[in-house]
């Protein structure tokens, strides 16, 4: 099918068009959250049978990282809703910069995310075979943690092996909760990494000037994607970071 | 016997359709044309069909006797695994949505191609990857975990390639969920002026209710199979009991899509047989809204009834109630389907057509399917044929009898549009009734051979059971005759078959307002439609004359 | 066998004929629907064949009063049949008092199976006529399947779970039992034989040979051996609830909740202590996941129930109601 202009040959006209991208792009966010929902499924169910555990892992995780991440993240929201705004009022220039700014703010919730991951691979928190909870408490020096935190840490590990029945026990549960972890945010940066790879093509677009009031639906669908990646994460923080603080 | 009804009229094929508009390789491997995707598909799931079919056979030699003498008990468990996850995910479940679908939906609804061309060829590709890994397990150790994939045998216990084949089912799910996409907007946004929702053909509500399911089920089965996957590498456990996870939340999740999959492999037949009924009756289908309303009560009840099949892993009993009487619900517009289709028959004028053969086939083996359902979903009697042949034999009067009667019928009906070749007449309905007797008796002794207790997946079985398993193997063989006839004068006709021209029944639906095979474009003009849908009435274009005999008033009906 | 369709197995249990009588309801029904579809169909096929060639059926677009007939019909035959099998089900799921515990536990391809005085069978099953007998099942492994189609039941063994089902027997004889639930290689011989005996025969067999310690005094010897009776004192004056009465009863739990103590609940706390802290004690029972086998919490929970009969002290016991009988 050929193209002629902004038309693809499939389509009678311009509205059509829209209104197939649009319903595509709704369509698709649908499937996306029966995606994550098996994941969620998983995670309430396991959090349910095994509180405990699932509480000292999520303390584990620095809860500063995720909350720097979840502003980063509302923000590149924000500028993604404003390129979308500029591209319909036709502002050509702003469509690119708050597309640009977007993608940055993207990168930057990603660079934390790696940074979060560099710290859990120290402490042997990946799961696999050299998963072991008890590695920050038996190496103090690899993990940087303050004498009152690996004392605190010895505590609450002693009181988890009474509860739910020894080290092995804490390990495999707690591994669970890694898993599911790495499971549910490894999903998510991957939906990041593409929106990145969409942003990165939406602004080479941009700067071409092909949107336009008449025709700005990519930058709207890609809005759609990014919100909805944006709004995984608004669950995933809570579930995953803020389970047990006090 | 009268053939096809020909015209007098000798017909030529198009000077340029889509078939001889580009050639070479890649005009094919790189094509968005709807029509060459739907051709794509139809040689990659035959393939799958013939790898299933050959597991099949397998099977069926080897219980010829109590001990079994082909196989070892490794290599059998690895024999109907594979036949079953070649057969489901990669012929059934694109069979008719992914090859007729294709081919027809935009052409139904009078459009040059779907919403997203390049998303449909995206699509075979990610289902030729899904096939390379699945066939990547066969190959290196096969796969013994049953389609099913229970955990904690899969996960932990099975020593076979479990991860490449659950990664090949994993990337296959997507090619389902962009195809349902795809038909989704497509229908919502592609149909030609005054195709209304209500004069849409029965086949795309059909194929439209099949959209739904793929694109809220299979994502559940993807990311579900992927932690199958995971726990296998990683050793995690999710759904390990010695690692504090529970294997009944995989059943769970499981059949969450795996229960309304039968129905993304029933409805589209289910869409087929509502076309064919017409157009040998010559007349409008009886119930039209009921028959549209049901595929897509069906679609939405099949997502609540998934844990009948774990009525017997001690879920509460509540729980089984509900999942029960739900199960009796999505029986009712099924039967509403029956009834309607037979009673379309009535005063109709009736040819005896290979494609209306295979659909009144359809209906006789949907009927016992469906019937042997209620005996499955009724607890007290679910307790004894659980998990016994009496399930294999239901399932695939549901999905052999079924689907794929509905399949090959669909084939032969739009074989003439696809190809613009008529296939030969009586070798086809010779193949429709061989099939029909061959499908019965391979399947229906399983009927009784579970009533008597014999369990499925069983490579070895008492002696008693002997003569059932004899009898079904001798029907395996008559049925896969059936199978092969069809392969070879489908084939040979594409050459040397009489030219059919662009509407040989006639039918009325749009697809058959065109040139067979059609234009790349679909249409020369973009169609209006201003007529009903199956109206043979109204429409002089078909060359038929008007209907005779005594008027009927229309609250009539004493069949 | 009399009166019996010769396609319905040995009828050997007290489920036998209510499954068959349901049975034969269906397909009553289904055959009635199934002739009566196949005979319009093959009529109109033959009635209505194409007299010419360019001839147009007559155009009927349906007919309202047909169908809700049809969708209404339908929809109470579905009812009578949901409504028939849901008793015989909630029957099947609801062992009555005073069974015959039988304990059983698959493995990838066998059955072990322990009678109540510690007689162990491998792949075979003795039972008395007239009985209740509960099978107590646990798996070590993947999930099986124990059915007995003579006695029209079956259940999935599901590792980490305990699953029950009961019947009793009507008819001596051997009979076939099989794995239903595909479980790896030899799932398909993973089999035997359930023998019916009469209650006298019975009796005998069991006293034939009594290898082993039977689940209680097996329970009873590791009872002590756990030091669980360093806690667990009967009187009720220990750091944990004394355990007298209280199988089948009800126990407070610390966050106010009320619990029934049947064996999940037993292995649950023996496994996972913390997970349902009795009112009045600290969590202080170390776990035991992954330090007892399956056998042995089975012989545990044997031990505990037969403390069942023993006198409740007046403080200590965390037992609301009891299970007495």
């Amino acid at each position: 099918m050929h193209r002629t202009g902004d038309l693809y040959g499939q389509f009678e006209t311009l509205e059509q068009q829209k209104e197939s991208a649009t319903l595509g792009m709704w369509t698709f966010l649908i499937t996306e959250i029966l995606f994550f929902g098996g994941l969620f499924l998983t995670y309430t169910i396991n959090r349910h049978t095994y509180a405990d555990v699932f509480s000292f892992s999520s303390r584990t995780i620095k809860l500063s990282w995720g909350a720097i991440n979840t502003v980063v993240l509302i923000g590149s929201s924000l500028t993604m809703a404003m390129s979308v705004w500029s591209a319909q009022v036709g502002k050509k220039k702003l469509v690119t910069i708050f597309l640009i700014l977007t993608l940055i703010l993207g990168t930057v919730f990603l660079g934390i995310k790696g940074i979060e991951y560099h710290d859990k691979y120290v402490e042997h928190h990946i799961p696999g075979a050299s998963f072991d909870m008890y590695f920050c408490t038996n190496n103090p020096g690899a993990c940087n943690l303050t004498t009152e935190e690996l004392a605190q840490e010895r505590t609450e590990l002693k009181e988890l092996e009474d509860k739910v029945g020894g080290p092995v026990a804490v390990n495999a549960h707690s591994q669970l909760f890694f898993s599911l972890y790495f499971g549910m945010t490894g999903l998510h940066a991957l939906h990041m990494i593409i929106g990145a790879g969409l942003l990165l093509w939406l602004i080479v677009e941009s700067m071409r000037g092909r949107f336009s009031p008449r025709w700005n639906t990519p930058v709207e669908n890609v809005g759609l994607y990014w919100h909805f990646v944006d709004i995984v994460w608004i669950y995933l923080f809570p579930l995953l970071y803020l389970i047990d603080r006090h | 016997m009268s053939t096809s009804p020909t015209t007098p009229a000798v017909h030529q094929l198009p000077e340029e359709h889509y078939l001889n508009s580009t050639y070479g390789l890649r005009s094919w491997l790189l094509t968005t044309d709807h029509k060459r995707i739907a051709l794509l598909y139809l040689a990659s799931v035959t393939f799958f069909f013939f790898i299933g079919g050959i597991f099949a056979t397998m099977i069926r030699i080897h219980l010829l006797t109590p001990n079994g003498y082909l196989v070892t008990p490794e290599t059998y468990n690895k024999l109907f695994t594979m036949h079953g996850v070649a057969m489901i995910f990669f012929f059934l479940i694109p069979s008719i949505p992914a090859v007729l679908g294709n081919f027809l939906v935009p052409l139904m609804i009078g459009a040059k191609d779907l919403a997203f061309p390049k998303i449909n060829l995206l699509s075979w590709y990610i289902y030729l990857v899904g096939g390379c890994f699945v066939l990547y397990s066969f190959a290196t150790g096969g796969l013994d975990t049953g389609w099913t994939f229970y955990t904690p045998l899969s996960s932990v216990y099975s020593n076979s390639a479990v991860t490449p084949a659950v990664i090949g089912i994993f990337i296959n799910g997507f090619s389902s969920i962009l195809t349902g996409l795809n038909f989704v907007v497509t229908i919502h946004t592609m149909r030609a002026p005054g195709m209304t929702w209500f004069r849409l053909p029965l086949f795309v509500w059909a194929q439209y209710a099949t959209s739904i399911i793929f694109i809220l089920g299979t994502p559940v089965i993807a990311i579900t199979l992927l932690l199958v996957g995971l726990e296998r590498m990683f050793h995690l456990g999710f759904f390990n009991p010695a690692l504090g996870g529970d294997p009944i939340l995989f059943q769970h999740l499981f059949w969450f899509y795996s229960h309304p999959a039968v129905y993304i492999m029933i409805l589209p037949a289910m869409g087929v047989i509502s076309e064919i009924i017409p157009t040998f009756t010559r007349k409008p289908i009886f119930g039209y809204t009921f028959i549209a309303a049901s595929s897509i009560a069906i679609a939405v009840i099949g997502f609540f009834v998934w844990a009948h099949h774990m009525f017997l892993t001690g879920e509460s009993t509540y729980a089984a109630l509900a999942f029960s009487l739900l199960s009796y619900l999505v029986a009712i517009p099924s039967a509403v389907k029956v009834f309607n289709w037979t009673s379309t028959l009535y005063r109709g004028s009736i040819s005896y057509d290979t494609p209306l053969l295979y659909s009144l086939g359809f209906i006789g083996l949907f009927l016992i399917g469906g019937l042997t359902g209620l005996f499955l979903a009724c607890l007290g009697l679910d307790i004894h044929i659980h998990d016994t042949y009496f399930v294999v034999a239901h399932f695939h009067y549901i999905m052999v009898g079924g689907a794929v009667m509905g399949y090959v019928g669909g084939l032969h009906f739009w074989w003439p549009k696809i190809t613009g070749k008529l296939y030969p007449e009586f070798l086809a309905r010779m193949a429709a009734v061989i099939l029909f007797v061959g499908f019965n008796l391979t399947f229906f002794p399983q009927f009784i051979l579970g009533y008597l207790g014999m369990p499925r997946r069983y490579h070895n079985y008492p002696p008693e059971f002997q003569v059932l398993n004899v009898m079904s193997t001798a029907g395996a063989s008559i049925l896969a005759l059936g199978y092969l006839l069809p392969m070879l004068y489908l084939t040979w006709s594409m050459r040397y078959g009489k030219v059919a021209g662009p509407n040989p029944w006639p039918a009325t639906g749009l697809e058959w307002r065109t040139p067979s095979p059609p234009p790349t474009e679909n249409f020369d003009v973009t169609p209006v439609v201003d007529w009903e849908a199956y109206d043979f009435k109204n429409r002089p274009d078909l060359g038929l004359t008007q209907p005779s005999g005594p008027a009927l008033s229309p609250a009539h009906g004493d069949d | 066998m009399q009166a019996q369709l010769p396609f319905y197995p040995d009828q050997a249990s007290n489920f036998a004929p209510s499954v068959d009588a349901l049975m034969t309801f269906l397909i009553l029904v289904s055959l009635f629907f199934a002739v009566a579809i196949t005979a319009a169909i093959v009529f109109f096929f033959f009635k209505y064949r194409r007299k010419s060639e360019n001839e147009v059926g007559y155009p009927i677009h349906g007919d309202m009063r047909l169908e809700s007939l049809w969708i209404i019909v339908p929809a109470f035959l579905s009812l009578a049949m949901f409504g028939w099998g849901a008793v015989v089900y909630v029957d099947f799921r609801h062992a009555p008092q005073d069974t015959l515990d039988i304990y059983v536990i698959g493995k990838q391809w066998m059955w072990k199976i322990q009678q109540p005085n510690g007689r162990r069978e491998i792949n075979e099953l003795h039972v008395p006529i007239g009985r209740d007998v509960k099978l107590v099942m646990a798996s070590e492994d993947v999930i099986h399947d124990f059915y007995v189609p003579a006695f029209r039941v079956k259940m999935d063994v599901v590792p980490g779970h305990y699953n029950t089902m009961w019947f009793r027997p009507t008819k001596a004889g051997t009979y076939r039992f099989f794995c239903s639930q595909y479980c790896g290689t030899n799932h398909a011989v993973m089999g035997g034989w359930v023998t019916v005996m009469d209650p006298s025969d019975y009796a005998a067999w069991l006293s034939g040979s009594s290898g082993t310690d039977s689940p209680l005094v097996a329970g009873e010897k590791l009872f002590t051996e756990r030091a669980c009776v360093t806690c667990h004192i009967g009187n009720g004056s220990g750091r944990a609830p004394s355990l007298n009465g209280v199988y089948g009863g009800t126990v407070r739990l610390a966050d106010g909740s009320t619990v029934t103590a049947d064996d999940a609940y037993i292995r649950e706390s023996i496994l996972v202590p913390s997970a349902k802290i009795v009112a009045g004690y600290q969590p202080l029972m170390p776990a035991f996941q992954g330090q007892l086998t399956e056998d042995q919490i089975l012989s545990l929970t044997a031990y505990i129930k037969s403390l069942q009969s023993q006198p409740i002290p007046a403080t200590g016991a965390g037992v609301l109601t009891t299970g007495k009988k």
